[in-house]
């Protein structure tokens, strides 16, 4: 058992559990802080797949801008009333674990019927999580989906605009 | 053989069009006349440029091979090509009848025009993706401005309605989306289309994942394009957004969505496999696939049926359409591929034209919607009544109008290739639709006026409501223009 | 395996030695803190505890332990508990990834050289990002003492420096992409190499609209005057803390100043060429590499680090608060767009180059 495994174990119990706190808590903003604490585990899962900068945007996008704003949001609505956020409908929960346990046993079935393919590890993956061979990529390879998204992040930009406006002219 | 440069152009020049038309905002705030111009010219020139390269690709030797540049991320078939000028020009007929509507509804236009043109620019990123990546970041960047527009017109409660519930439920077939997406990569190791072809004809896949894969993309995509179960969002998104727009998102966006299905299947399914795990897969899908069109025509049209309002009544009848678009998809050869391309040529061109005639003749603030204030509105309208009436009958596919023939094509399709029951299914439904398209046409013409006559101030949309027609009825008369057009790209 | 286990026992020390001058540091810039101000003020300041009132900041750690801890009856007590445990835990693991001068060779006894990094991980690619994740993985300490002391003061503090840290964070690393371009890399310890040798090598000469730009959003990510909205006493008694007692307050002063050393330190390694002296360091005569350039260099950077501290605290005592709309206006429209613009020049010339 390597050094990397057991990295790996610690870091995805810590993910299923905080994910699983994130779905099942009444309160938004534990569920929010649980949230925030299972990006900082997926953060160690691309760690553990030596893809450092996309581990270190993945906490400073998605846990210290995206999650801040949703605390904010929860925090000026104040939503005091959980009981009513919560399902009422008992058959849908069931029948989503259900779906869950079967997602989850089809991986097994293939995990451990080989069929996750072990190819061997290519020799540009030590490398490819560093920012400069990212960056590389970025602008050889993937130029035009970069400019792409350029254009898809104006589109929110203006529908952010559209629909925050205050006034009506 | 052309360069690269003039392949891309239609790309290059919507890109930048929609870049200026949002950069040049701010200097003509006074006028917003220069930004409608220029986004009309912008959306003129992509057109015209994609009509000059697909005109260079029929020259070539072969002319159903597509090419790929910058990286091979962007694929320069015909088909793309085609549907660039289809995207266009349904761009163009909704700017040009935007401008009064949105003065009469509501004063402010500026980000309007550059909303049109960057779904547009995502549109045809998506016609021309040669790369899942691609493909997805298209889909985002039309579905994005799809959910602004549907919100368009923010003082009215209908329409944020509209796009709250399209950018949720987008953004979670968004979800099943990307999850396809990456059980694909998962399948096959790349996202290049051509490479995933590659793959599985050599067989160096995973089927497991290769199944997920295609199962979330279908759902994902089914959601973009209103198919059943996936199709509930669609009445209430078309009846709140605002009128033109909503003839847009119905047509195009279906279009889109439709050509999305097209890349994929091609890619997946388009080269012959050895793997005979893929042969039963591919007659799996195809036949789920055709469940699913028959169960979206079918329900399309019998909910059509009860419909009060008239937009409410178009959006119903717009998932049936998806339907019969969907069948091409089943029939999978050449006919079926062809058979999309004209029906959604005709369907964009009645579909965006329908909602037009609607949004000349409603009063302010979506008043008098419903299909009863239709009653005697070619006594007030006359020309107006003859179009909606052109637009009906060719909606519900009666000769000699386009709608017949793309439905003629995608019926023949589904014959040849087996599906004998979904074309009895498809003939029956739309049986069921001519009840509604020709009972407004009834109304119209032989029922006596109640209310007052509506409101009808036409400017550039008399243009776009001509353009229109025209198609309509030309491509009516000689489809094998068209056809023989969309028949060489396969 | 014993290499792993050495490595782990040199970052264990590292760690402590860094922690312990951390706290230290921190009771160093309250002193200076008050003194300055009080000198400002025309004040004495603290002169009772120990020769020149040096003992007074161990004096008030000593009182906010011995203080009774106090919980809110309606806080959610959880969060409540956790947040300074938060704010300060982020503010010390910063310091992993700072570089503190260029590695020192030791010969062990077997004759081997080792070298040793000064910094528990300065070589990480991606130093200056891990920086900036933590700062702004920093505010939910902020913001959950504010939410979960369920007060209003407390909750609007918590808020404002959500919005001020989101708000700021742009600009700030923006800023650093200016500087990023010019020496091409993520690693501290690159930046600092890059801008060595004679003191117009110094990042701030290249890129002094960055810097600018870096101080002030700096300004207001460590929540100081004249951005110190959070903790506005006229306006929320004392902001996001006002529900804290004894050490729990403690902390949340502690995470401030170690925060301040922080946003100085930056600007240091960033702009001001590090630990390197204003001249070529071959004039001093020492080896590259041996210990007493290491001293020599520590030294520079504890010296201009005071220098920054007192420019920092100067600041606070001269420059009234910010309003909160000019707070938001001046990140937003001014400080962004001129980072961006900084940006653009700063490739265009490379470009040329």
């Amino acid at each position: 058992m390597s050094l990397t495994f057991l990295f790996f174990g610690i870091l995805a119990v810590l993910a299923i559990a905080t994910a699983v706190i994130c779905v099942s808590n009444k309160n938004p903003v534990v569920s929010a802080m649980a949230l925030v604490a299972h990006f900082f585990m997926l953060a160690g899962l691309y760690l553990t797949l030596q893809a450092q900068f996309i581990a270190i945007l993945q906490i400073l996008i998605y846990a210290g801008a995206i999650m801040v704003l949703v605390i904010f949001v929860i925090m000026l609505l104040n939503l005091g009333d959980e009981e009513k956020l919560r399902e009422k409908t008992k058959y849908r929960k069931i029948l989503a674990s259900l779906l869950g346990i079967g997602f989850i046993a089809m991986l097994c079935s293939v995990y451990l019927g080989g069929g996750l393919g072990n190819k061997a590890t290519s020799p540009m993956a030590i490398t490819i999580g560093a920012p400069a061979a990212l960056g590389k990529e970025l602008f050889t390879n993937y130029l035009f989906a970069f400019e792409a998204i350029a254009l898809l992040l104006l589109t929110a930009i203006i529908g952010a605009v559209v629909l925050a406006k205050r006034k009506v002219d | 053989m052309a360069n690269e440069t003039i392949l891309m152009l239609p790309l290059y020049l919507i890109g930048f069009f929609s870049l200026a038309a949002v950069g040049l905002d701010p200097l003509f705030s006074k006028n917003k006349k220069v930004i409608y111009y220029l986004s009309l010219i912008g959306l003129l020139e992509a057109a015209i440029s994609a009509g000059y390269a697909l005109y260079l690709h029929t020259l070539t030797p072969a002319p159903n091979i597509e090419i790929s540049y910058a990286k091979n991320m962007v694929s320069t078939g015909g088909m793309a090509y085609f549907f660039d000028i289809l995207f266009c020009l349904s761009g163009i007929l909704i700017l040009l009848s935007s401008p009064r509507y949105f003065t009469r509804e509501y004063k402010e236009l500026s980000e309007f025009y550059s909303l049109i043109l960057l779904s547009v620019s995502g549109m045809m990123i998506m016609a021309h993706s040669a790369n899942l990546l691609v493909l997805f970041i298209g889909i985002e960047i039309m579905s994005l401005s799809f959910y602004i527009l549907a919100g368009f017109i923010r003082i009215r409660i209908m329409s944020v309605e509209a796009a709250l519930k399209y950018f949720l439920l987008g953004a979670f077939s968004t979800g099943f989306l990307v999850y396809g997406i990456a059980m694909i990569y998962g399948a096959t190791g790349t996202l290049t289309l051509s490479v995933i072809q590659l793959s599985i004809q050599t067989n160096t896949i995973n089927s497991l994942y290769l199944t997920i894969g295609i199962g979330l993309i279908i759902i994902g995509l089914s959601f973009k394009a209103a198919i059943f179960p996936f199709h509930q969002w669609a009445p209430d998104v078309y009846h709140g957004s605002p009128t033109v727009i909503a003839g847009f998102l119905s047509a195009a966006g279906k279009a889109a969505a439709m050509m999305a299905f097209i890349i994929i299947a091609r890619a997946i399914f388009g080269g012959l496999s050895q793997n005979n795990f893929v042969k039963d897969l591919y007659v799996d899908v195809r036949l789920v696939l055709a469940v699913l069109s028959a169960a979206t025509m079918l329900i399309g049209n019998i909910t059509a049926l009860v419909q009060k309002n008239i937009k409410r009544m178009l959006a119903y009848s717009s998932v049936a359409h998806a339907g019969y678009l969907l069948m091409g998809v089943v029939a999978a050869n050449e006919r079926g591929w062809s058979g999309i391309l004209f029906y959604s040529t005709a369907y964009i061109l009645m579909q965006i034209g329908a909602f037009i005639v609607i949004s000349l003749s409603e009063r302010n603030d979506e008043q008098n919607l419903k299909i009863s204030e239709y009653r005697g509105f070619s006594k007030a309208h006359p020309y107006l009544a003859a179009i909606m009436s052109i637009f009906m009958f060719s909606l519900a596919g009666l000769p000699p109008f386009a709608g017949f023939f793309g439905k003629y094509y995608l019926f023949t399709a589904a014959v040849e290739t087996g599906y004998v029951w979904l074309t009895i299914v498809a003939v029956i439904s739309s049986l069921i639709s001519m009840y509604f398209y020709i009972g407004l046409i009834i109304k119209m013409y032989f029922e006596d006026p109640d209310t007052q006559p509506m409101v009808a101030e036409s400017g550039h949309a008399v243009l776009a409501l001509t353009l229109s027609t025209a198609g309509v009825m030309i491509f009516g008369i000689f489809p094998s223009l068209l056809m023989d057009i969309a028949k060489i790209f396969f | 395996m014993n290499d792993l286990l050495l490595t782990i026992i040199e970052v264990l020390i590292k760690g402590m030695v860094l922690v312990t001058f951390i706290l230290l540091g921190a009771a160093v810039q309250v002193y200076l803190e008050r003194k300055i101000s009080a000198f400002i003020q025309g004040r004495i300041g603290p002169n009772r505890a120990g020769p020149f009132g040096l003992l007074q900041p161990f004096a008030d750690v000593i009182k906010l332990f011995m203080k009774e801890d106090i919980f809110p009856k309606l806080a959610f007590k959880r969060f409540h508990q956790f947040a300074p445990v938060i704010s300060m835990g982020i503010a010390i693991v910063v310091y992993a990834v700072i570089p503190f001068a260029d590695p020192v060779k030791i010969t062990m006894a077997d004759g081997t050289v080792k070298e040793i990094v000064m910094g528990v991980a300065p070589n990480l690619n991606i130093g200056i990002l891990f920086i900036l994740a933590m700062t702004s993985v920093g505010v939910y300490g902020l913001t959950l003492a504010g939410w979960s002391s369920n007060s209003k003061y407390s909750l609007l503090g918590g808020l404002r420096s959500a919005a001020q840290m989101i708000s700021y964070e742009l600009s700030m690393g923006l800023a650093i992409i200016g500087v990023l371009m010019i020496c091409g890399s993520f690693s501290l310890s690159d930046i600092v190499t890059h801008q060595k040798g004679w003191f117009w090598h110094w990042n701030i000469f290249a890129q002094p609209l960055a810097f600018i730009i870096f101080m002030v959003s700096s300004f207001a990510e460590m929540n100081r005057t004249p951005f110190d909205l959070p903790e506005a006493e006229p306006e929320l008694v004392g902001g996001y803390n006002t529900e804290y007692s004894g050490m729990k307050f403690g902390m949340f002063f502690l995470a401030e100043y170690s925060n301040m050393a922080t946003g100085s330190i930056l600007l240091i390694l960033l702009f001001f060429g590090g630990w390197h002296l204003p001249f070529p360091q071959e004039w001093l005569g020492l080896q590259t590499g041996s210990i007493a350039l290491g001293i020599v260099q520590l030294a520079v950077f504890l010296f201009k680090l005071l220098a920054v501290i007192f420019f920092i605290i100067w600041v606070r005592w001269t420059v009234p608060r910010f309003r909160y709309d000019q707070l938001m206006h001046m990140g937003w429209r001014m400080l962004l767009p001129l980072a961006l613009l900084n940006i653009a020049v700063t490739g265009i010339i490379l470009f040329i180059i």
